[in-house]
């Protein structure tokens, strides 16, 4: 063995779930043991996420290029054994790629990675997020000194609004007008701000990148700070995300060492430093101005914009507020230059966005595509597919704010525009695909119970608004629908959308604009027929199993939790209504498609 | 507990407005909820009414005024862990532990709550029990762990 071999395991909280803590102690503890000459030394790294954390744990081997999936601690000796000391392959724990229906030696070579284009993760998973030499090796804290040392603040402006780089936190606002604004205001101090409450439930890419690579975060919230001549950020938080504060809290005090951070950074004269925030678990924070309500130390409401926050923002001085994957971007902009950015995605939406491809989709995980990528692309050739191979029913894009697109939208280009006129909009990046047994009735629902418990009850039409279509969602949902529902259901959500004072009130109705819109036939049906035709609504919902297709294979029935089903192996077995829960764990299970929806 | 107990978490802070929530999360963090006596100390140490820090406590979801349970069990109810039928998971505690969300047990073995989403959509459904993440959990998953915690089950 002569190069040196480097061990990447994967220590995200999806994989950390799955046990990658235990595999990369096992495997630190057998390298040590090895007894190698330290020249050629094997060392062992945590990393962020790959994104592929359904198959988690993953573990990498460098240079060789080999990509373990579901890795086992059991696993681990004959890892070592093999793969680290010998160079072989062992070829059950490489990932089984569907399309090309055999096993890759690296995670590259899967339809899965080779469609993506990695930006704003360009370092998350491929290196130590804790050790700032590896973030240095990869280009890390060279765009911040260009930027101090080789380009006036003027130019730096000017550079990211050439990119065509827009917010990457939902709204989709040109970053580099934002800048230009703050700095065309002669009042100080100014503040730069890096929104990290992220809300939107089925999101988790700024996570992924906070606790995967923070130092791209802080590096461009540095770079900006110097633009705009700000001496003090903010790092506002999500209090679930307790290992991204950690890794974000590492990252601040390695750069202040390093002397990225704090006063006469690098010699230049300029002095700027970050504090973390805690976030209190409260939706609306993630919406610019309650945040700054909460980093001011109040309860996080908003107010109305009419002064916009580059202006007047944190205690009443211009800030710049800017979302975790948009500072990721920052750094690479000014290495590669806005041309070499601006190349890549549509028209009008340039660089990529980072999509958590979650729900029912085979390959669930983080996926980073140029902008313009149709749905098809990103559900079916790198997503795999929808689980069991069911049928494709909608995609929720854009969180609580977004809406659902139905198939025949499928081919759809995936960028800011096209996305609001098909009634959904970007979001942060939450991609929810949805099957047969998902009801669209109940997505509605879901996201009105949300949104009515984080609505901050600041002004009435979002407060009360939100409650009102959330009674009449649930009268259908539990049979007691009227005919003049629907009629009611939109006429709610057109007020809501107009009269309420912020975005998450004014955003509140999409969900429910978008199902009616697609799905209404859904919506009659469970109205009409008191029918919930995916078997999610349990107050409608009666499960039998189909006698034709059973074979009596008793899946059904060592994963019914209420013990529910009767019936001996291979004869056919049956539902007892009075016991069922309406779980839906048979329908789930069955591989013959034998239980029904009544 | 003694009063010394919140005065030192307090006064490891500045005297500012803006550290009133970092001071609450500490507060939550040590007791496990935020005692009556502490936010009263807190309100005098920031010269703050006490209905604003009443306000404050009520309305960010990480604070809570009354006790929790020796054990946390928070169920992931986001987009992604509800279409994997999160709720049949709540449906399920409901029935093993006869407790709601935001509800503690009789004997303060656990207090079961819901997040809106916990970041780990790819392993939907996610729960987390005090800091051990499970994921992909199926209802008939839901009586071997709990039993792992120690709690009287209630077999119905």
């Amino acid at each position: 063995m002569s190069d040196k071999r480097v061990v990447y395991v994967c220590c995200d909280t999806g994989c950390l779930a799955n046990g990658s803590m235990e595999i990369f102690n096992e495997i630190v503890k057998n390298v040590e043991s090895l007894n190698i000459d330290l020249s050629v030394k094997t060392i062992v790294k945590p990393t962020g996420c790959n994104g592929l954390c359904e198959k988690g744990p993953v573990v990498k081997i460098e240079p060789d290029g080999i990509s373990y999936f579901k890795v086992k601690a059991s696993d681990v000796e004959e890892i070592i054994n093999k793969t680290i000391l010998k160079g072989e392959v062992i070829n059950r724990l490489l990932y089984y790629e569907p399309v090309l229906k055999r096993r890759v030696k690296s995670h590259k070579e899967s339809e899965f990675f080779k469609r993506q284009l990695k930006i704003a993760l360009r370092n998350v998973g491929e290196i130590d997020p804790e050790n700032i030499e590896d973030y240095k090796n990869n280009m890390g804290y060279l765009a911040l000194e260009k930027a101090l040392f080789h380009m006036s603040r003027k130019d730096i402006i000017e550079e990211i609004s050439k990119s065509g780089l827009r917010g990457r936190g939902g709204a989709g606002f040109p970053t580099g007008t934002k800048w230009k604004q703050c700095d065309s205001i002669d009042s100080f101090p100014k503040y730069v701000v890096c929104n990290g409450d992220e809300g939107d439930p089925g999101a988790f890419m700024d996570r992924s990148i906070m606790e995967g690579d923070p130092h791209s975060v802080i590096e461009g919230m540095i770079i900006c700070a110097y633009a705009i001549g700000a001496n003090q950020g903010f790092a506002y938080i999500r209090d679930e995300y307790s290992l991204a504060i950690i890794s974000m809290e590492k990252a601040l005090i390695d750069a202040r060492k390093y002397g990225y951070l704090g006063d006469d950074i690098l010699g230049s004269g300029f002095s700027f430093d970050i504090q973390i925030v805690r976030g209190g678990g409260a939706f609306v924070c993630g919406e610019s101005t309650a945040l700054m309500a909460s980093i001011e130390g109040s309860v996080g409401e908003p107010r109305a914009k009419y002064i916009h926050s580059v202006e007047k923002g944190l205690w009443g001085q211009p800030t710049v507020l800017n979302n975790v994957e948009t500072w990721a971007n920052v750094p690479i902009i000014i290495n590669n230059g806005c041309e070499w950015f601006s190349a890549i995605g549509t028209k009008k939406s340039k660089g990529t966005k980072v999509f958590s491809l979650v729900g029912k989709v085979k390959n669930t995980g983080l996926v980073e595509v140029p902008m313009g990528t149709s749905l098809r692309e990103l559900i079916y050739d790198i997503g795999g597919g929808i689980i069991g191979d069911r049928k494709f029913k909608g995609v929720q894009i854009g969180g609580p704010s977004g809406g659902c697109i139905p198939e025949e939208y499928l081919d759809l280009s995936v960028d800011y525009d096209s996305l609001k006129e098909a009634d959904s909009m970007m979001g942060s990046g939450g991609m929810i695909v949805m099957d047969d047994r998902t009801c669209m009735v109940d997505v509605a629902r879901y996201y009105l119970k949300f949104l009515s418990e984080e609505s901050c009850g600041k002004c009435v039409p979002c407060r009360e608004g939100i409650k009102r279509m959330l009674d009449i969602i649930n009268d259908i949902c539990e049979g007691r629908g009227k005919e003049e529902d629907i009629e009611t259901l939109k006429e709610v959500a057109e007020t809501v959308s107009e009269a309420s004072l912020c975005g998450l009130g004014k955003s509140a109705p999409n969900p429910v604009i978008s199902t009616l819109k697609y799905f209404q036939e859904e919506y009659k049906e469970h109205i009409f027929n008191k029918r919930c035709r995916a078997g999610v609504c349990k107050e409608l919902t009666t499960f039998y199993i189909d006698a034709d297709m059973c074979r009596g294979c008793g899946l059904c029935k060592m994963n019914c939790p209420s013990e529910a089903i009767f019936g001996d192996l291979k004869k056919m077995h049956f539902i007892d209504i009075n016991k069922c829960s309406k779980c839906g764990s048979c329908i789930n299970t069955c591989n013959f498609d034998a239980v029904k929806v009544r | 507990m003694d009063i010394l107990n919140f005065n030192e978490i307090i006064e490891k802070y500045p005297k500012e407005k803006r550290y009133t929530l970092a001071i609450l999360q500490d507060l939550q963090m040590n007791f496990n909820y935020i005692p009556k006596d502490a936010l009263k100390a807190l309100s005098h140490y920031l010269d703050t009414p006490i209905s604003k820090l009443y306000s404050m406590a009520t309305f960010y979801k990480a604070l809570s005024l009354s006790p929790k349970g020796k054990n946390i069990i928070t169920v992931c109810d986001g987009t992604a862990c509800h279409v994997r039928s999160s709720s049949v998971l709540i449906d399920e505690l409901h029935k093993c532990l006869d407790i709601k969300p935001g509800e503690t047990t009789k004997d303060g073995i656990f207090t079961l709550q819901t997040v809106n989403c916990l970041g780990s959509c790819a392993i939907a459904p996610a729960m987390v029990i005090n800091d051990k993440y499970y994921g992909k959990v199926t209802p008939s998953a839901i009586k071997e762990i709990l039993k792992q915690y120690g709690g009287e089950i209630d077999e119905r």
